[in-house]
């Protein structure tokens, strides 16, 4: 990659349509939890969809990701197929986890979909040792990694940045800073002004940017991909954007002033975004809504195979609680 | 390059314990390429680990291979997960088993559950090494036995050796397992000797020893009061008492048939463990041999195991803490003495 790449209209459509995928799947799970039709824990993604489509564009299927339980826009943007996603989040034996996992764990090796943890912080020790394995294997793949900013709060994020800087492993650490955590304010938890800074520390390449602009996101996210494949070890970029439904479906969200969401609101990466689609050319209105009907057609085929598909048969428990040697 | 001082040519008639990991570290990083190992002082410039068992193998195989890391327990296993779903064979050393208490959630919900919470898609074939034992003088927080909590996770894969060649064997096992095994070093016998294990030789996990075959009371349990059983039961055979000692070598999953049958064959079990008797591993062995053979019992299931209490630093209160021998005998005797009732 040069020093400056250049930021095509192309590029900005793949990053659109990777997020507009998110967003319709987003906008249809919320309506089927509010309809009662999927009984899943949900925690949605959205707000945050541009800044994973923009890390996205820059992965190969090979490269490794580790999410939370706020992932589902980091595991489409990292290529997972709908089908297998859906079941498992309808607990159903045909889910990417036969149902044994559900939304929490999502994993999908073949898209490079390693773990999704329900422990705060928990992945980025993970994914340091996935990076130790590229590093020993030197296959060239990079691993991502990525958490809240309440994730940077707890001593696992500080023990991987270090052994990452220290051993020089292709990880990115993305850190999503949506200014809460649960119910508590970015400032009210974190003593730094931006979490990018803490990469310092650790004599690690560290970046804050916008996770709402796609071009400032892509290009932190490939200078992060083209380090950590050059061998020049990990970055941290922190993306800082906004989550507006809350913590968990049905989050009330007391707790945010209305104020300030309106002010979130009035930045909403997703119509901006569009926007920028359509004046840089890289697409009409017509072609953009002819992508949101094929994506929802999909989305519904995928949906019916979820709805359609058996739950996992009783038996299913006993399996893959230890490999078959034991 | 030199071999290691642990990879002796010359067979000696016994060795050590902490010859036995160390052979077994470096043979399995012979025998295939993804083991790999990491750990605090590890590599030979620190000096090959604070008990010496890492010794040569960084020389040998290089500090890529053997990897000295910070004082960071939750990124050392964290570390070793992730390497694992990636292939490798991770070996991570946990210094002391209590400051396993700090990598505990890598542990219990990432390296224990990912296989079936993936539903089988990924697994974690990492070997956790620890060393621990009360009887030298650690005090409270360096002496801990902690395999109950680890026996009470599914999927995590719990070993402790008794002997020198059965460390040998055992850690292999543990290394070319499939699953997540915590591998517990004594740190009490560790100079203690015992016949040279086969090169190679890989001893299954989950299979129970029967170490000592006897007809009158079953001793069952694992690790280091093994060796006190062994003792006893010779003792005890010039009495006419007939002593089996059932060895469990893996702790969980527990080879619950060879304990049965055991049982079944003395009507009497006497369970033994150094770790603190209450809510040990111990419950759980005697609890399944009621379940199965109550009517077969001829005596209660008897315990053996330390106190329920913080390990002491003084000498003597050590020793009033630790299970004894002769608590083992006096048990041992107990169900016998239920005989003549009956
Ligand atoms: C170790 C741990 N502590 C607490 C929790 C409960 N919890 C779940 S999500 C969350 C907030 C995390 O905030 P952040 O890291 O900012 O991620 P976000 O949810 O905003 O994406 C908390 C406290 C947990 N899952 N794990
Ligand atoms: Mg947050």
């Amino acid at each position: 990659m040069s020093a400056n790449p250049s930021f095509t209209p192309a590029t900005l459509l793949a990053i659109w349509r990777k997020a507009r995928q998110i967003n319709l799947i987003d906008e249809k799970f919320r309506g089927l939890l509010r309809s009662g039709r999927l009984a899943a824990v949900y925690y949605s993604p959205r707000g945050q969809e541009i800044l994973a489509a923009a890390m996205g564009v820059h992965l190969q299927p090979t490269d490794y990701l580790v999410t939370t339980y706020r992932g589902i826009h980091d595991q489409l943007a990292k290529g997972i197929p709908l089908k297998p996603l859906f079941a498992e989040y309808y607990a159903k034996a045909t889910g990417a986890c036969k149902g044994k996992g559900g939304p929490m764990h999502i994993t999908h090796p073949e898209t490079g979909v390693m773990v999704t943890t329900g422990i705060v912080g928990s992945g980025l020790p993970i994914a340091t040792g996935l990076g130790w394995a590229s590093q020993l294997k030197k296959d060239g793949r990079v691993t991502l990694v990525t958490f809240g900013d309440g994730a940077s709060n707890i001593g696992a994020f500080h023990e991987a940045l270090n052994m990452a800087a220290l051993w020089k492993l292709p990880v990115i650490f993305l850190c999503q800073n949506n200014l809460y955590g649960e119910s508590s304010k970015y400032a009210k938890t974190t003593s730094v002004d931006n979490i990018g800074e803490r990469a310092a520390s650790y004599r690690m390449a560290g970046v804050t940017v916008d996770g709402n602009d796609a071009e400032a996101m892509w290009r932190a996210a490939g200078e992060a991909v083209a380090r950590a494949r050059a061998g020049e070890g990990p970055t941290l970029i922190e993306a800082v954007t906004f989550r507006f439904m809350g913590h968990y479906f049905g989050d009330p969200g007391a707790y945010i002033p209305k104020e300030e969401y309106e002010a979130h609101l009035a930045r909403d990466p997703m119509p901006a975004t569009r926007a920028a689609v359509l004046a840089s050319g890289a697409a009409t209105e017509a072609e953009l809504d002819a992508y949101d009907a094929e994506v929802s057609a999909q989305i519904e085929e995928a949906l019916q195979f979820a709805a359609d598909s058996p739950f996992p048969d009783v038996g299913e428990i006993d399996i893959d609680v230890y490999g078959a040697a034991a | 390059m030199s071999a290691p001082a642990t990879a002796t040519q010359a067979k000696p008639e016994v060795i050590t314990f902490t010859e036995a990991f160390s052979r077994a570290l470096h043979d399995a990083m012979e025998m295939d390429p993804s083991v790999i190992m990491l750990g605090e002082d590890i590599a030979d410039e620190e000096g090959g680990g604070i008990f010496k068992v890492t010794k040569g193998l960084s020389t040998k195989f290089g500090t890529e291979r053997v990897k000295t890391t910070p004082i960071s327990e939750q990124a050392i296993v964290g570390a070793a997960i992730g390497a694992s779903l990636a292939g490798m064979r991770p070996v991570a050393e946990i210094m002391l088993m209590n400051f396993i208490t700090v990598p505990m959630d890598q542990i219990v919900n990432h390296a224990a559950k990912l296989r079936f919470m993936s539903g089988g898609q990924t697994h974690v074939p990492i070997t956790i090494r620890t060393r621990t034992g009360a009887g030298a003088g650690t005090g409270g927080q360096h002496s801990d036995m902690l395999e109950a909590w680890f026996a009470h996770v599914a999927g995590m894969k719990v070993v402790v050796p008794s002997t020198p060649a059965d460390a040998y064997g055992l850690l292999l096992g543990c290394i070319f397992d499939d699953d997540p095994c915590l591998f517990i070093e004594d740190q009490l016998t560790r100079t203690q000797t015992g016949p040279v294990p086969v090169k190679g030789e890989i001893i299954p996990l989950g299979k129970a020893h029967v170490a000592r075959e006897g007809k009158d009371v079953t001793v069952v349990g694992y690790g280091r009061p093994i060796r006190d059983a062994m003792v006893l039961a010779d003792k005890l055979a010039g009495e006419g008492i007939s002593v089996e000692v059932v060895d469990l070598r893996t702790v969980s999953p527990m080879d619950t048939g060879t304990v049965l049958k055991s049982v079944a064959k003395t009507g009497r079990a006497v369970v033994i463990h150094e770790a603190p008797r209450s809510f040990g591993c111990g419950a759980e062995i005697a609890a399944r041999i009621q379940e199965e053979l109550f009517d077969q019992l001829k005596a209660p299931v008897l315990r053996v195991a330390s106190r329920d209490v913080t390990v002491p630093f003084s000498r003597v209160l050590e020793a009033e803490y630790l299970y004894k021998a002769s608590g083992i005998e006096a048990a041992i005797r107990r169900t016998l003495e239920k005989r003549t009732q009956k």
